[in-house]
């Protein structure tokens, strides 16, 4: 949005005399943290919604629930929280790098947290192939499966579900860093003005935190 | 103002720089203005053909039997009509065009929090209904759910949902957007020294509406994708062959859709409280309490769902409880009506048009409403479930609640918008028609649905004749005088007297700029230590003239 260098923010005055400071939406650090933790309840609603729909159906199915967890591969999952904190690590690491104004350091971060997140889909990509393998996917003629009831069918389209659309958000959140690094190279995300990697920030947390509950209610209830 | 301050408008109005082409100039325009309009224009077109779908239906129950339209023909003209009415007019509604044009203006900001996502919101809006109309033309047959998409039929059926429910989909994702949006603004742009308690009572009304947005839309989203994965992988949530529960789709759904009834009516309302002060010419009574009932409503609201679903086999214990919140939703309301009837008290009322639609909304919506208490007690409703009962309670609640107070905000706020006025006494005369067949169309169901009529029926008994008959007459009526009104209004637009800032007397912070509004809204912002309505002997006690000095800066486009 241009030459705009030394934003100097429009003041007014009150009956008294006291000065106020008008906020102008296109300087304005708070509203844009405000309205990205709204983004993030919109989020929470629909995992929350998917969580919700996980207990009900586990409150009926419980013993289905847990035989079908024993055929999740802990390995690849706990690889890949493992894989997960480290990327937010990074993530924030790369933050406190650029507010301290180390703006090569920070991109170096953010590059890690990339590749990490790359790490992560290609894991789950292999984790689902070995999956429909052994024929546990919405759908599947295997007889393994059609033993496991109405319990242990519901549990794996929840999986594919869940897993599914928290990889389309590593997917995003991919993409979106690299925008992210673009901005830093324009200049326009710099120590002064670092409110967009804040906002990822945030955004990897968040996807990592929906990680945190997906992994425990899927491969650790058997 | 301060000379330094250097705007985003100064250089370009659009997302993407400056484009010469007039129509460049709108599609790409992040000015709250300008996208509040285009949100009208679309919205407006499709209102038309819902209506006119509607009245082809009300034609095919002139006489029992088939008469223009055959029964499948039928489900999908009834499905259509509501996903076009639900999805693309009222849950934008007035939001994301009355709202988006007045909110900034009445914090007195220059702009909403985000306008870049405003724009986007646009476009995901535009994305989304073109989905809709692809699921009508896709090889195959439009969607025949009815908008409710509810299991096993909406998992099975044959015609195009998963192209309908991809567009129900994104027109939520630009509802979310827009209450984001509203949010962050009420929040953060509110001009120095206005509080929360100094904000006018349509912004209230916004205010809550975007937390519904905001924290119900989500649950039907990933309802709606959970119907698609459901289609497309079979994952099975709401299938009974794979343990599914079709049940659980209709209490996701309605758990937003129930609150999208509320963030309909709580602009509605607001529009009620700006307008009703201002043709009394004295200050609103109870201010807070209109406020913060706009709140409790939207709260209640997340909490009475289970009242669409006394017949799907709930517990008695569940549905009583459903019940009892649901009448708890009644006492917020009445709220508001007292303190609107209270501001009347004593009044020297003007009865120009937008006061006449409120108080015909009085009308309609206490009939609305009350039939709703009568729809939410558990007894009662298991008799009129799915009768032409409560189609007309909704009709009474939405069309003769919702859309009539938009119709008020529309003629209140037109010269604001346009700069122009309509013409009073043909607006009056387009108000007592509509008004007139509005109550001709939907009354005689209430009497039909009681009788036992049920909805969604393309053909029915004779001994309802009658009904229908009245009611489709109606229907002629009701559509002479919306085209009527609009005509009035179009002839407004083209040949209207100037309207200058202020034509009624309004104190609220948009009337204290030019008609229509300049680029950057206000040239000086107030400093907001006063109510809003605050009047003195019939005559508002702040004049302020807050318009943009335009020789000044002189890089603005119109």
């Amino acid at each position: 949005m241009g030459k705009v260098t030394a934003y100097e923010p429009e003041i007014i005055f009150d009956k008294q005399g006291n000065p106020h400071e008008v906020v102008d939406w296109d300087h304005d650090y708070e509203g844009a943290k405000l309205g990205f933790w709204v983004f993030l309840l919109t989020e929470m609603m629909i995992f929350g919604s998917l969580f919700l729909i996980y207990a009900f159906y586990s409150y009926q199915h419980g013993a289905q629930f847990s035989a079908s967890s024993i055929h999740m591969n802990r390995l690849l999952g706990g690889t890949n929280t493992f894989i997960l904190l480290i990327s937010t690590l990074t993530m924030g690491l790369s933050l406190a790098k650029l507010r301290n104004g180390h703006v090569e350091v920070c991109k170096k971060y953010i590059w890690a947290t990339i590749v990490l997140a790359a790490i992560f889909l290609a894991i789950k990509a292999a984790e689902w192939m070995l999956e429909i393998e052994e024929g546990f996917y919405p759908g599947s003629p295997s007889a393994d499966l059609a033993a496991l009831g109405h319990g242990g069918k519901l549990f794996f389209g929840l999986y594919f579900t869940l897993t599914g659309l928290h990889g389309v958000h590593i997917i995003v959140g991919i993409g979106v860093m690299f925008w992210l690094l673009s901005l830093i190279n324009r200049g326009k995300v710099s120590p002064e003005n670092f409110v967009v990697l804040e906002n990822t920030a945030l955004y990897w947390d968040f996807v990592h935190i929906v990680w945190i509950f997906v992994f425990p209610i899927f491969y650790l209830i058997y | 103002m301060s000379n330094t301050h250097t705007s985003f408008y100064q250089e370009t109005h659009t997302v993407f720089g400056h484009h010469n082409n007039k129509f460049l100039q709108w599609i790409f325009s992040i000015d709250h203005k300008r996208i509040a309009i285009m949100y009208g224009i679309v919205m407006f077109s499709f209102f038309a053909i819902a209506v006119l779908i509607a009245l082809s239906m009300r034609l095919e129950l002139f006489y029992p039997g088939q008469q223009i339209m055959g029964p499948q023909t039928y489900n999908e003209a009834f499905t259509l009509h509501g996903i076009i009415m639900i999805f693309i007019f009222i849950v934008p509604g007035i939001p994301a065009t009355l709202g988006n044009f007045l909110l900034p203006l009445q914090l007195g900001a220059r702009d909403v929090s985000f306008p870049r996502i405003n724009l986007l919101s646009f476009w995901v809006f535009v994305l989304g209904i073109i989905a809709v109309l692809a699921s009508l033309f896709w090889n195959g047959n439009a969607p025949d759910t009815g908008w409710t998409f509810y299991a096993p039929y909406s998992t099975k059926t044959g015609s195009n949902i998963v192209l309908a429910l991809t567009g129900a989909y994104l027109l939520g994702l630009a509802s979310i957007l827009t209450g984001l949006n509203f949010i962050a603004t009420t929040h953060r742009l509110r001009a120095p020294g206005m509080g929360f308690f100094k904000m006018p009572l349509f912004v209230w009304g916004l205010y809550a509406t975007s937390w519904i947005q905001v924290l119900a839309t989500p649950i039907v989203g990933i309802t709606l994708i959970l119907v698609i994965l459901e289609r497309v992988f079979g994952v099975g949530v709401f299938d009974p062959t794979k343990g599914g529960d079709p049940v659980l789709l209709e209490n996701l759904f309605w758990m937003y859709s129930h609150p999208a009834v509320y963030l309909m009516i709580l602009p509605a309302f607001g529009i009620a409280s700006e307008i009703i002060p201002t043709f009394c010419r004295k200050p609103v009574f109870g201010y807070h309490s209109i406020a913060i009932s706009s709140a409790l409503i939207a709260f209640i609201g997340y909490m009475v769902w289970g009242h669409h679903m006394f017949t799907s086999g709930e517990s008695n214990t569940v549905a009583l409880v459903f019940s009892v919140l649901t009448f708890l939703v009644a006492v917020p309301t009445s709220i508001k009506f007292f303190d609107w009837i209270a501001t009347m008290y004593k009044a020297s009322i003007v009865f120009d048009t937008p006061m006449l639609w409120t108080l015909g909304t009085f009308i309609t919506f206490i009939i609305g409403g009350m039939t709703g208490l009568i729809l939410g007690s558990v007894g009662v409703d298991v008799y009129f479930h799915d009768t032409y009962f409560v189609v007309a309670h909704f009709h009474y609640a939405i069309l003769g609640g919702v859309v009539f107070l938009m119709f008020a905000g529309m003629h209140y706020w037109f010269p604001k918008v346009t700069g122009k006025m309509y013409s009073e006494i043909h607006g009056k005369i387009a108000f007592y028609i509509i008004f007139v067949g509005f109550n001709v169309l939907w009354f005689p169901m209430f009497v039909a649905g009681a009788l036992g009529m049920p909805r969604r029926y393309f053909d029915y008994l004779p001994q309802f004749t009658i009904y229908h008959q009245i009611a489709t007459i109606g229907s002629w009526i009701f559509v002479f005088g919306l085209i009527y009104m609009f005509v009035n209004l179009y002839k407004g637009i083209k040949k209207g007297k100037p309207a200058g800032p202020n034509p009624w007397n309004a104190t609220t912070l948009e009337w204290q700029i030019p008609s229509p509004p300049q680029a950057e809204n206000f040239g000086t912002i107030p400093y907001v230590d006063f109510m809003p309505y605050e009047y003195i002997k019939g005559e508002p006690v702040h004049h302020m003239d807050l318009s943009v000095d335009e020789s000044r800066k002189g890089t603005h486009h119109g």
